[in-house]
C-alpha cells in the first residue's frame, strides 16, 4: 500500500506524545485510578454522563482521565463512542414516582407526604476550603435511617387533584430521537427536551438565569426536585414482558409556573420539566425553566422576543459538542479565504483611492 | 483500528448517508437533511466531508486529501490517517491518480475527470444563513425560489463598494433552481464547478449533503453590468512560474517582503518537476 | 426464528463481504444516477426469481428497517418477502409510503400514488426500482445535470417521466433494472422521443 507522508505527520505524532506526557503530569505523584475519578469525582462523572448521552460511570471516569478534566474534551469522547455502539432496544419509560429518593425537596410546600429529604447536598455547606482534605483528612460517618417503603408520589400530583395544574398531554407513540434523525424545525416538546437533557450546562444555566431576570420571566417554584435509583426495564418480545436491565441515577426537576390564564385556558399553574443523567441539580433546574419558557405558544402566551423563548436559537445552540467544534475550527488554516479576502480589500481600496485621486484632480483643476 | 468497520462507519449509517447522496444527486443543489453522527474528529473540521467519504469511498480507491489546497497541511494529514487505518485505502497526493478527493476550501488546478469523486467539507451549507438566521425561514425560501434576498445583498455590495464584497463562498444558482452554498472555496475556483466529476457536500454539524452529478450548469450569481469575476493574485508562483493558478501570499521576512506560491502543491510540485525533467534533458543534450 | 425451507433459501444470495461489497456495488448505483443512462453492471446478491439482480444488489445496499418497501405485482412473493426481510429487516408498505418500490413498469403505474416529496423537502419522495427484460443506450433522448450532451436509454414509457421531470424539483427517481443491468433517470432528466434528432 502506497501512502503519501509528509512532515505534517511527525508533528502530528510528536504533539500528541507530548499530550500524553502533558495528562500524566509529574510521575512522582502517583496516577488517578479510573475508579477514584468515579468515586471521588461523581459529579463531573454525572456530567460527562448526562451531556455525554451515555449512562456508564467507568467510561465517564476514563474519559475525564483521558481528557485532562477538560469536560466538554471528556463528553466528546464519550459521545463519539456512543455512536458507535449497536441499538438493541429501546426501554420502557421510567416511572420516576418509583424512585428510591436519595433527595427529595419541594418549594412549594412546607411538608409533603414522603417528607422532605435533603440528601447529600452542598446547599447548606459553608463555602470555606477545608484544609483536611488537602492533608487527606479522614471522614465522618454519616447516620444512617430506615430506607422509605413504596412510591414515593410527586408533589405536584397534589395540585392535579383540585385542577390547579395544567394536565400535560400524553405522547403519541414513540418520541422522535436527535441521535437517528435530523433535527426538524418547528421541533415538539418530546424533541426539545431531548436536545435540552443533553445541551450545554452552562448555556442553559445563563438562558434558564436570562428568565428570571426579566427575559420572558415565568415566575417559577421548584415545585420539586428529587435526586435517586430508578430501575430501567426493557421489554422482551419473545418473553412478552418486560425485565429490569439495571438501575440508573437521574435527578427530575419540575417545577410550578404561574400562569394567569389566556383567551382559551383558566388561570392555574403550569409546569417546566428538567430529567437528567446523575446527579445534577443546576443542570435539572434549568432544564425546567428553558422548557417552561419555550412553551409560550402552546400557552398562548406572547413572545417577548427573548432568547429563551426561541426555540430554534436554543435547540441549534445547546449542544456543546457542535458548538465546540465550530467553534475552535477556526483554528485550522484559512489562508485561502483570508488571501482572497487580501485580494479583494486591496481591489477596494485601489478602486476608493484612484476614486480619492479623481475627486482630488478634478477640485484642484476648479 | 481494526476493531471498527470499513471506514468506521456502521453499514446502516452508511446507507443512510449514501440515500442522502443519491437524493442529493437527484436534486442538484438542494441540501438533503441527514442523521449526522458524532465522528471522532470535532465539528467543524470535516466530519461531513468524512462521513460522505466513508460511505463512498470503496477498498479499490486511492483517497487524496487537500486542505487550502495543501497534502501536507496537518488535518488533510489527519484525516488521510484516518482512512488509511480505517478504510486501507492507498493514498496520493497527485490530483491524477485520486479516485476521491476530499478538500476543504479549494478545487484542485488539476481538471478532473469522469472516474473521480470530489469530496467538499461544508462549514455552513446554507448560502442564505447570513441573511437570514432561521432555517424555518431559509426552507422556505428555498422552496418558494425566493431568492431576493441575496441578490440585495450583492447589490448593496455594489452600491457601497462598487464590487461584490464576497471573495470567498461566493453563492451559485444550480441549474437555475438552487441557490448553493460552494463551500468556502476561493472565488477563483466557482468556474470550475461545471465539471466531468461528481461532486458531493457534507456539512456534519448542520446535517446537510448536497450534490452536483457531472456537467451541472453552476453559475455564480451576477448583474449584467457587474459580472462575476474570477480574480486571483496578480502574480504568477514564485516556485513553478504559473500564473494561471490559486496563489497564496507568503510573507518571507520582517519588512513584509513576499512571494506568492501556488496554493495547490501537487499541482505546483508536477510543474516543477517537469521543469526540473525538462532542464536536465537540455543539459542531456547541450552536453552530447 | 423457526428455520423453514423458506426461510434457508432466504439467507443465501446475500453479500459475502458485507461493507466492501455494498461500497462497490453503491458506487456502480451513483455513477448510474449521477450519469443518466449510463448503464452500469451490477453483483454479488442473488434475489428469487423474479427480482433481477441488479434489483436484489439496490436493495441489499439501500434498504433497511429505516426505508418502506413496496413489492408491486409479480414481485409481491413470499420468496422475495422473506429475503428481503432477513437481510434488510425493510418493512414492507403500501405504495404510498413507500421510499422504495420494486415491480414492473404496469405493476407500478400509475406513478401518481407514491410519494413526490414536499416543496420544503423535496428529498422525501419514492424511489422506483422497474424490472425490465432488456436495457440498452437507444431510445428515448436525455438530456439534463450528469449528461455532457445527450444520452440516449430505453424506457417503457416516455409521457409519465416527461411529466415527472416538469414536476422538478419534486418527483420520483428511477432506476431501470435488467438482469445485472442498472441505469438510472432521476427526476432532473429531461425526455424526448428519440430518432427526432
Amino acid at each position: 500500500m502506497y501512502v503519501a507522508v509528509k512532515g505534517g505527520e511527525r508533528a502530528i505524532d510528536n504533539a500528541h506524545a507530548w499530550l500524553g506526557e502533558e495528562r500524566r503530569g509529574d510521575q512522582d505523584v502517583s496516577e488517578l485510578s479510573v475508579a477514584q475519578i468515579r468515586e471521588q469525582l461523581s459529579l463531573a462523572v454525572n456530567r460527562v454522563m448526562a451531556e455525554g448521552s451515555l449512562y456508564d460511570p467507568d467510561l465517564a471516569a476514563l474519559a475525564i482521565k483521558q481528557a485532562r478534566g477538560d469536560m466538554i474534551e471528556a463528553i466528546f469522547l464519550i459521545r463519539a463512542y456512543r455512536t458507535t455502539l449497536p441499538r438493541f432496544a429501546g426501554s420502557e419509560p421510567i416511572a420516576t414516582e418509583k424512585m428510591a429518593c436519595d433527595r427529595r425537596i419541594s418549594a412549594t410546600f412546607k411538608d409533603v407526604p414522603g417528607g422532605q429529604i435533603l440528601g447529600p447536598t452542598f446547599d447548606y455547606t459553608h463555602r470555606l476550603l477545608d484544609f483536611k482534605l488537602a492533608a487527606e483528612g479522614g471522614l465522618a460517618d454519616a447516620p444512617e435511617g430506615d430506607a422509605q417503603q413504596g412510591d414515593v408520589p410527586h408533589v405536584l400530583s397534589f395540585l392535579d387533584g383540585e385542577g390547579l395544574i395544567q394536565q400535560e398531554k400524553q405522547g403519541a407513540g414513540t418520541p422522535p430521537d436527535l441521535t437517528r434523525e435530523p433535527m426538524e424545525l418547528p421541533a415538539d416538546r418530546p424533541l426539545r427536551l431531548q436536545s435540552l437533557a443533553r445541551g450545554d450546562e452552562g448555556f442553559l444555566l445563563s438562558l434558564a438565569y436570562s428568565t428570571q431576570r426579566g427575559y420572558a420571566r415565568n415566575h417559577a417554584f421548584v415545585g420539586e426536585l428529587r435526586i435517586g435509583d430508578i430501575p430501567v426495564e426493557v421489554d422482551i418480545p419473545e418473553l412478552g414482558f418486560a425485565i429490569e436491565i439495571g438501575d440508573i441515577t437521574v435527578t427530575e426537576c419540575e417545577t410550578v409556573n404561574q400562569f394567569t390564564g389566556s383567551k382559551t385556558e383558566p388561570a392555574q399553574f403550569t409546569r417546566g420539566y428538567g430529567l437528567v443523567f446523575g446527579m445534577s441539580e443546576r443542570k435539572s433546574i434549568s432544564m425546567a425553566l428553558v422548557d417552561r419558557a419555550l412553551r409560550w405558544e402552546e400557552l398562548g402566551e406572547d413572545n417577548l422576543g427573548a432568547a429563551a423563548q426561541d426555540e430554534e436559537f436554543v435547540l441549534s445552540h445547546c449542544d456543546n459538542i457542535q458548538a465546540t467544534g465550530f467553534l475552535e475550527h477556526i483554528k485550522l488554516p484559512h489562508y485561502v479565504d483570508f488571501q482572497s479576502e487580501l485580494e479583494l480589500v486591496r481591489k477596494l481600496r485601489r478602486d476608493t483611492m484612484a476614486g480619492a485621486d479623481c475627486t482630488h484632480t478634478q477640485e484642484a483643476a476648479e | 483500528m481494526t476493531d471498527y468497520n470499513f471506514a468506521y462507519l456502521d453499514e446502516q449509517t452508511k446507507r443512510m448517508i449514501r440515500r442522502a447522496i443519491l437524493k442529493g444527486l437527484a436534486i442538484p443543489g438542494y441540501q438533503v437533511p441527514f442523521a449526522s453522527r458524532e465522528m471522532p474528529m470535532p465539528y467543524g473540521w470535516g466530519t461531513g466531508g468524512v462521513q460522505v467519504s466513508a460511505a463512498t469511498l470503496t477498498p479499490e480507491d486511492v483517497f487524496k486529501v487537500i486542505d487550502q489546497g495543501a497534502d501536507d497541511t496537518t488535518n488533510a494529514v489527519s484525516i488521510r490517517k484516518f482512512f488509511q487505518a480505517t478504510a486501507g485505502v492507498d493514498t496520493t497526493e497527485e490530483t491524477e491518480e485520486a479516485t476521491v478527493i476530499q478538500t476543504r476550501h479549494r478545487i484542485p488546478e488539476a481538471p478532473l475527470n469522469e472516474d473521480q469523486i470530489l469530496v467538499y467539507q461544508v462549514p455552513i451549507p446554507e448560502p442564505l444563513r447570513f441573511l437570514e438566521p432561521r432555517e424555518t425561514e431559509t426552507r422556505k425560501m428555498h422552496s418558494l425560489e425566493e431568492y431576493g434576498l441575496m441578490h440585495v445583498k450583492l447589490y448593496e455590495d455594489i452600491a457601497r463598494h462598487g464590487a461584490i464584497a464576497t471573495a470567498y463562498a461566493y453563492p451559485v444558482k444550480v441549474e437555475g433552481r438552487y441557490v448553493m452554498d460552494p463551500s468556502p472555496i476561493p472565488k477563483f475556483d466557482n468556474p470550475k464547478m461545471t465539471m466531468p466529476a461528481i461532486q458531493l457536500f457534507g456539512a456534519g454539524r448542520e446535517q446537510r449533503i448536497y450534490a452536483l452529478p457531472p456537467y451541472t450548469k453552476v453559475v455564480s450569481l451576477d448583474f449584467e453590468d457587474y459580472p462575476f469575476e474570477a480574480s486571483k493574485a496578480d502574480h504568477s508562483c514564485e516556485l513553478c512560474g504559473a500564473d494561471d493558478s490559486y496563489l497564496d501570499e507568503v510573507i518571507v521576512d520582517d519588512q513584509g517582503g513576499r512571494i506568492f506560491v501556488c496554493s495547490d502543491t501537487a499541482y505546483c510540485a508536477a510543474r516543477q518537476a517537469a521543469q526540473s525533467d525538462a532542464a536536465a534533458a537540455q543539459y542531456e543534450e547541450i552536453s552530447a | 426464528m423457526l428455520v423453514t425451507a423458506t426461510s434457508t433459501s432466504a439467507m443465501q444470495g446475500g453479500f459475502n463481504n458485507v461493507p466492501t461489497e455494498a461500497a462497490r456495488q453503491f458506487r456502480a448505483i451513483m455513477n448510474a444516477i449521477a450519469r443518466p443512462g449510463r448503464i452500469e453492471t451490477l453483483g454479488g446478491a442473488t434475489p428469487p426469481a423474479p427480482m433481477s439482480v441488479a434489483a436484489g444488489v439496490i436493495v441489499l445496499t439501500l434498504c433497511d428497517p429505516d426505508t418502506g418497501l413496496h413489492l408491486a405485482g409479480d414481485h409481491d412473493t413470499p420468496d422475495i418477502r422473506a429475503w428481503v426481510q432477513f437481510h434488510t429487516g425493510a418493512p414492507f408498505v403500501p405504495a404510498e409510503n413507500a421510499n422504495f418500490a420494486i415491480g414492473r413498469w404496469e405493476a407500478l403505474s400509475p406513478l401518481t400514488i407514491y410519494a413526490h416529496g414536499t416543496p420544503e423537502y423535496p428529498d422525501r419522495s419514492a424511489t422506483l426500482i422497474i424490472e425490465m427484460d432488456a436495457l440498452s443506450t437507444d431510445g428515448a433522448i436525455l438530456t439534463g445535470p450528469g449528461i455532457e450532451d445527450s444520452a440516449s436509454l430505453s424506457l417503457p414509457e416516455i409521457e409519465a417521466l416527461k411529466t415527472n421531470a416538469l414536476l422538478f424539483p419534486l418527483g420520483l427517481d428511477f432506476f431501470f433494472c435488467a438482469d445485472t443491468r442498472l441505469a438510472s433517470l432521476p427526476r432532473t432528466t429531461k425526455v424526448t422521443e428519440g430518432g427526432a434528432i
